[in-house]
Formats: structure tokens, C-alpha cells, sequence
């Protein structure tokens, strides 16, 4: 039954990457959804990292002071100047172990 | 011209840094799905069937708490539908291929191969061959995923939960866009994005990883209009 589930589950998501690449021929989108296309990365990444920032992990809001807020603002600023993928993320998680294991402690 | 291989390598250093984030999580996958009882062979099968980290932890969480399989699968699909937006991106660079090259390619498209794939291939428009790019993106990420969530697996979760490492992985989301804030028009469809997660959040079967995209590229939609 387990099994089951994960091949179907596998199909569906295979499809999901397959139908788009395979399936639809370019000229059947007009130039409006190429142009919407371009929002891709701004529309689908802000609702992955909003959630896993002002969410814990039972699905509540986090009190304003909680240190994943303050890691994500200082992965911003760095990002942003320093347009390094690797900068963002090791900032970001620097900033959030110095808050919870050094101030916090 | 580029060579495929240099362009394939390429691809794969791009995807590099994201590592920080890619592995720990496989890890995380791997022990959560052992924790919950499943056999480690299904727990590994989920990597390679259905290879879609977020997926697959909810995929066991919800049949271990006793959600039927069609629940199970439904939030799954809902999940990963997002790649549905990142294929109708990327088939911009893959339209010139044969069937069976698009057939293969497309089991590899991922979150952070899309993202810099997209990145990459847009700031070179002529290169011959953009599916190498693509291709190292998500061959890199394969592995990796593999290699640690079978290291989760055997070794259960090894990374001390105090550390908080599933915070890296809104970081690498962050680190992919944040180039793009430079952008006014791209900050305000994040902000749609991110406003219309935290509101649809509780939305049955995960679905606000796809609503709030939608609502975003509406937004995004109404803006392009407008500014005519």
C-alpha cells in the first residue's frame, strides 16, 4: 500500500516537472504569460521563506524578538550587497547561532 | 562557444553553496522518515521516486499519523506543483531538444537548479547548449540528496536539533531572490508572496506553496497592465 502510495506520489510529481518541459509547445503561451513567467522566482520563493521565518514549527506566528527574524534581516543585507549565494546563507546562519547561543545564553 | 562539459560544470557550481542547506535537510529527511517507523527502504524510495525534499517529509508524517494514501498523495502533488512554473520557464531553453532529452531533463528540474539555471540561461540568451546548465544544476542536486538522505537513513539525525539547521533552508530561498530586490517590481510580487503565504497558511494540503505563486503572478499580471 506504502509502495503504492510513493509510486503514484513520484508519477504526480514527475508530471508536474514533465508537463511543462514536454507537453506544452511555447507558441501556445502568448507574450502576457511569457512576460508573467518572468515573476517566477519572486512569486514561488517569498512563500517558502515567510512561513519558515515567522512560523515556528507548529504552525504559530513567532513573538517579534525571535532570532530567526534577526538572522533573516542580517542574511538580507548581506545578499544584497554582496550578491553571494554562499554569503547570504552562512551570514544568516551565523548571525542565528550568535543569538541564540551567545546572547541568549 | 562553450563547451557542453565547461557548461555542464558550470551548472554545477552554481549550485554549490546551496549545499549548506540541501544536505542537512536530506539528513533531516532521512532520519525523520526512520523515526516514524517506516522501513528504511521506502523511507529511501521516496528520494528516488518521488525526489522532492518538503514533499517527502510530509508524505510520511501524514501516513504514519494515519491520512489515507489519497490524502497523502493529494499534498504531494499540491506541493510539487510548483514545478509546473518552473518547467513553463525553463522550456524556453529546452524547446530544441528531442522528447527523450526532455523526458530525462525534467525529472532533475529542482528548486535551486531552477533558480539558478533561470538565473544563469537568462543572462545568456545564445549559449548553444542551456540544458547542460540545466542538467548540472540537477544532476549535482540529485546526488547530494541522495547521498544524505541515505546518510539520515543509517546514521538517524546526527545534526543536533539545537543548531536549527532547518533554518537554512528559508536562507537558501532568500539567497536565490535576493539579487532581484534591486528590482521594484519584483519586490512587490514578493511581498504579494510572502503576505499571501502567511494568510493561506493553514489552506487544506500544504496548498499555500501553490496558491500564494498564483496569487503573486496575478498580482504580477494586474501590475504589467497597469504600467501600459
Amino acid at each position: 500500500m506504502t509502495w503504492l502510495s510513493i509510486i503514484i506520489s513520484g508519477i504526480v510529481t514527475y508530471f508536474s516537472r514533465m508537463a511543462m518541459v514536454a507537453l506544452i509547445d511555447r507558441e501556445m503561451l502568448g507574450t502576457k504569460v511569457k512576460e508573467v513567467l518572468n515573476y517566477v522566482p519572486a512569486a514561488v520563493f517569498p512563500a517558502i521563506i515567510f512561513p519558515g521565518v515567522f512560523f515556528n514549527d507548529f504552525g504559530l506566528f513567532v513573538e517579534i524578538t525571535d532570532p530567526k527574524i534577526y538572522g533573516a534581516i542580517v542574511a538580507l543585507v548581506i545578499g544584497f550587497y554582496s550578491r553571494s549565494v554562499i554569503a547570504t546563507i552562512v551570514s544568516g546562519l551565523l548571525s542565528y547561532w550568535f543569538i541564540i547561543f551567545i546572547i541568549l545564553k | 562557444m562553450i563547451s557542453k562539459s565547461k557548461i555542464f560544470f558550470k551548472g554545477i557550481v552554481a549550485v554549490l553553496p546551496h549545499m549548506l542547506s540541501v544536505i542537512p535537510f536530506g539528513i533531516i529527511t532521512g532520519a525523520i522518515g526512520v523515526e516514524l517507523g517506516f522501513d528504511p527502504i521506502l523511507v529511501y524510495a521516496t528520494s528516488l521516486i518521488i525526489f522532492g525534499g518538503a514533499s517527502q517529509i510530509i508524505f510520511m508524517q501524514l501516513l504514519s499519523g494515519g491520512a489515507s494514501s489519497l490524502v497523502a498523495i493529494t499534498s504531494v502533488g499540491v506541493i510539487n506543483s510548483r514545478h509546473l512554473l518552473y518547467g513553463a520557464v525553463l522550456s524556453e531553453y529546452l524547446e530544441k531538444l528531442s522528447l527523450i532529452k526532455k523526458l530525462i531533463i525534467s525529472y532533475f528540474i529542482v528548486d535551486q537548479g531552477f533558480a539558478e539555471s533561470n538565473k544563469y540561461l537568462r543572462q545568456n540568451k545564445n549559449l548553444s547548449n542551456p540544458h547542460y546548465y540545466v542538467l548540472g544544476t540537477g544532476v549535482t542536486l540529485w546526488f547530494c540528496w541522495q547521498l544524505s538522505t541515505i546518510s539520515g537513513i543509517i546514521l538517524g539525525s546526527f545534526i543536533p536539533e539545537e543548531l536549527g539547521l532547518k533554518f537554512a533552508i528559508p536562507l537558501t530561498f532568500l539567497a536565490i531572490i535576493v539579487n532581484d530586490l534591486r528590482k521594484l517590481d519584483h519586490v512587490f510580487v514578493m511581498l504579494v508572496s510572502g503576505f499571501a503565504s502567511l494568510i493561506l497558511f493553514d489552506a487544506p494540503f500544504k496548498s499555500y506553496i501553490i496558491l500564494s505563486p498564483i496569487v503573486a503572478l496575478i498580482a504580477a499580471f494586474i501590475m504589467l497592465r497597469l504600467k501600459k
